[in-house]
């Protein structure tokens, strides 16, 4: 007996009053239920039917994506960015993310999907201004369709379901992808979020990126759901599970749910099974809390890897492309280094210029002192280089010191 | 309804039926203009603010949301990212703290945050302050917390004219307001026309509700009316309070305040609000820091006390009332003042 007889039987016994129609069952779960095992095409049957040309570009994103995160890993070693959450291992579902959109539609991403932005297009050097620091985001979102990087946990969820819902009000033919991390189904802004986007039917693609670990905490303490995709039931959205390295798999079951959304079919979970191959940041100490046994059986189920293995048993995988990719990334990584080797021009004033649409008194006065404070400074400066060419003072000394 | 105020077609009004005016009219202007919360549809709010928007401009202009304020906040972060402007009902003061994250980690920041690119016009509608006999939470006075937060603008009407052109403004700003309305003045009236309604207001601007030589009641929101009561009392022991409506604590109007305390020489901050790290530290700061040289007595606060607030059968306690406010008064050194007597 399945638990919509049960209450059929229920409601037409004598024991129940009428039933208000709220209690009539609304969604039969069964349909929206995911897959027991991840969704995959890359090492199965199925992978025969993956377009050559798909799969060569994905291959090229992987690679371009994969010398990206090194990239810009090897930037903070050299103090160029303050920080950088790595998406190492996770290509796959960035560059599927960013692959499955059209032009009008928006992505959400949070700090650690930089790599989905760039795949969509958008410049790595503003792509990266948050974690550079001389700004919190470096490109205009309405431009790129790129909401700006969020760090607070699934905070963007709720805004990529009103950006949806409003472009369905107006009638445009808009959906948001919105990307978030396994710790982040924890947080409140995820139940609301989805709980919105199902009552609304906003046209609206949850990708959970379960890498596994919430900087260090394993799944097991986070979530005792069935699967992370299993959440989607409960609010009446279908919830997929897929392999978050298998590139393609990722393409086809993305791609799937956007279009459901684009059609009017409301929103869909997609729970990705991936792993963070770096620690959480450049910052953080991964082998206090896991093996390296554990991430060697990862590296084994690389995403570039599962999918150079189909190009080589297509005969796709020549020494002239790997070639061109290689050198296309290196290409993208040596501009990035260059970009990011230069110093930032900052402006000091911006930090007011922004706050409001016109200035507040206040903040005009505080304006005016860090502007008398800098004129001081940029004073002081001159001053020490006179006193450098007049002979070289203490105080000049100092001064020339300075970079 | 005085002979004037005949003549002029005028007729009490209350404030929550300014309120839902200043909606309406907004609505009808701007196709943008999108209402949300809890109730506010069919019921038309627990207050009847949005009372008949959904019958007039359908559910998709007036819609009823899940129970959730981090996401109704949330949501229309999205909308106003795709250049809507909600008008985002929470529905009481305590119950807009789910929503805080949203709040302060987006809402106020999203313009700062892209260089002007991603600017949220959200007005965001809280009903606010005690002395409805409110069961608890229900009463709080929430403004520090908004305050506190650089990036938002705070409002509070304390007139009925006011709460039609300050949320007209709020609605019309490019910036989010955090708009708090008196719920104890909801049912308060006054000579007002829906039919020929105010201007719309300038946001950051204090206004004079009665002129004084004494001292200047620096307040508020719920606690003008009692303001202007204990003027009205003080003249019996002699003295001629002028009485000061912020309208608006972000943009705060230093110009107006101290140009008032300048002229009086005396100051006392009224709200209900907690005085520890309440609002009335920041105005006597900033008094002092502007009038030091006018000040014949320390800047004094009236504030609710600092606990939690009470049980309705205990609220009057709390609350700055009449008798407290003259108490207060009362201890602006008028002994030593050596114009006393010259100049009232």
């Amino acid at each position: 007996m399945t638990v919509l007889e049960q209450r059929g039987s229920r409601r037409s016994g004598s024991y129940w009053p009428a039933p208000p129609p709220a209690w009539r069952p609304r969604v039969d779960p069964a349909p929206l239920l995911p897959d027991a095992e991840p969704y995959r095409l890359l090492g199965t049957d199925a992978a025969g039917r993956i377009d050559a040309a798909l799969l060569s570009d994905l291959y090229e994103q992987l690679v371009r994506g994969r010398r990206y995160n090194a990239q810009a890993t090897a930037l903070t070693r050299q103090g160029r960015l303050a920080v950088y959450p790595s998406s190492t291992g996770q290509e796959a579902c960035q560059v599927a993310a960013a692959r499955v959109l059209k032009e009008q539609d928006w992505l959400f991403p949070s700090y650690r999907d930089t790599l989905a932005a760039v795949a969509r297009g958008l410049d790595p050097v503003q792509a990266l201004t948050l974690l550079r620091g001389d700004w919190h985001t470096g490109y205009d979102p309405h431009e790129h369709r790129i909401a700006p990087l969020c760090t607070p946990l699934a905070t963007q969820l709720p805004h990529a379901v009103g950006l949806a819902h409003a472009a369905r009000l107006k009638g445009d033919d808009v959906v948001a992808l919105a990307l978030v991390g396994d710790g982040g189904t924890s947080e409140g802004d995820f139940h609301e979020a989805l709980n919105f986007a199902a009552v609304w039917q906003a046209p609206v693609v949850f990708l959970v990126q379960n890498n596994g670990f919430a900087i260090s905490v394993p799944l097991a303490k986070q979530s005792a759901a069935p699967s992370l995709a299993h959440k989607a039931v409960g609010y009446g959205m279908p919830g997929r599970l897929v392999d978050g390295n298998d590139a393609p798999a990722l393409h086809e079951v993305l791609g799937e749910a956007v279009e459901r959304a684009r059609r009017g079919g409301g929103p869909t979970l997609v729970e990705a099974l991936t792993y963070r191959i770096e620690a959480h940041t450049n910052a953080d100490d991964a082998t206090r809390y896991r093996t390296e046994a554990e991430v060697e059986e990862w590296r084994e189920h690389d995403p570039i890897a599962l999918v150079e293995r189909e190009l080589t048993e297509r005969g796709l995988l020549t020494d002239d492309f790997v070639q061109r990719t290689r050198d296309g990334a290196e290409e993208l990584a040596a501009a990035l280094r260059d970009h990011m080797n230069q110093d930032p021009a900052l402006e000091p004033m911006d930090l007011f210029a922004h706050v409001y649409a016109e200035q507040t008194a206040q903040l005009r006065e505080q304006a005016a002192q860090l502007r008398a404070e800098l004129e001081a400074e940029a004073s002081d400066a001159e001053g020490a280089t006179e006193g450098d060419i007049a002979g070289g003072s203490a105080r000049g000394a100092a001064g020339e010191e300075r970079p | 309804m005085t002979a004037t105020a005949a003549e002029a077609g005028r007729k009490p009004a209350s404030m929550a039926q300014a309120l839902n005016r200043a909606l309406r009219d907004a609505m009808a202007d701007d196709p943008t203009v999108h209402v949300m919360g809890e109730d506010v549809a069919e019921l038309g709010g627990v207050f009847r603010i949005t009372d008949g928007l959904a019958k007039e401009f359908g559910e998709e202009r007036c819609g009823d949301t899940p129970l959730a304020e981090a996401g109704i906040l949330g949501t229309a972060v999205g909308m106003a990212m795709y250049g809507l402007r909600p008008v985002v009902e929470m529905q009481f003061d305590a119950f807009a703290y789910p929503g805080f994250e949203q709040l302060i980690s987006h809402v106020a920041r999203m313009r700062n945050r892209t260089r002007g690119a991603m600017p949220l016009p959200l007005t965001i509608r809280v009903p606010y302050g005690g002395g409805i006999g409110g069961v608890e939470h229900h009463s709080d006075s929430s403004e520090a917390y908004y305050l506190a937060t650089p990036g938002l603008q705070v409002v509070t009407p304390a007139t009925v004219a006011d709460a039609y052109g300050l949320l007209r403004a709020a609605i019309a700003s490019d910036d989010p307001v955090v708009f708090l309305e008196p719920k104890r003045l909801y049912w308060s009236r006054a000579d007002w026309s829906p039919d020929a309604p105010e201007p719309v207001a300038e946001l950051g601007r204090a206004e004079i509700r009665r002129p004084g030589r004494s001292a200047t009641l620096i307040t508020y929101g719920p606690s003008l009316p009692v303001c202007l009561e204990a003027a009205e009392a003080a003249t019996a022991e002699g003295w001629d309070l002028e009485v000061l409506d912020l309208r608006s604590l972000v943009p705060f109007d230093d110009e107006t305040v101290c140009a008032s305390v300048r002229r009086t020489g005396r100051a006392v901050v009224v709200h209900e609000s907690s005085g520890f790290g309440g609002p009335g530290g920041e105005i006597a700061a900033r008094v002092t820091e502007r009038c030091f040289h006018h000040l014949e007595a320390p800047v004094l606060r009236v504030a609710g006390f600092d606990i939690p607030y009470p049980p309705p059968m205990l609220e009057r306690h709390h609350l700055p009332g009449v008798d407290r406010i003259l108490d207060t008064v009362s201890r602006l050194q008028w002994e030593s003042d050596w114009t006393e007597g010259s100049g009232d």
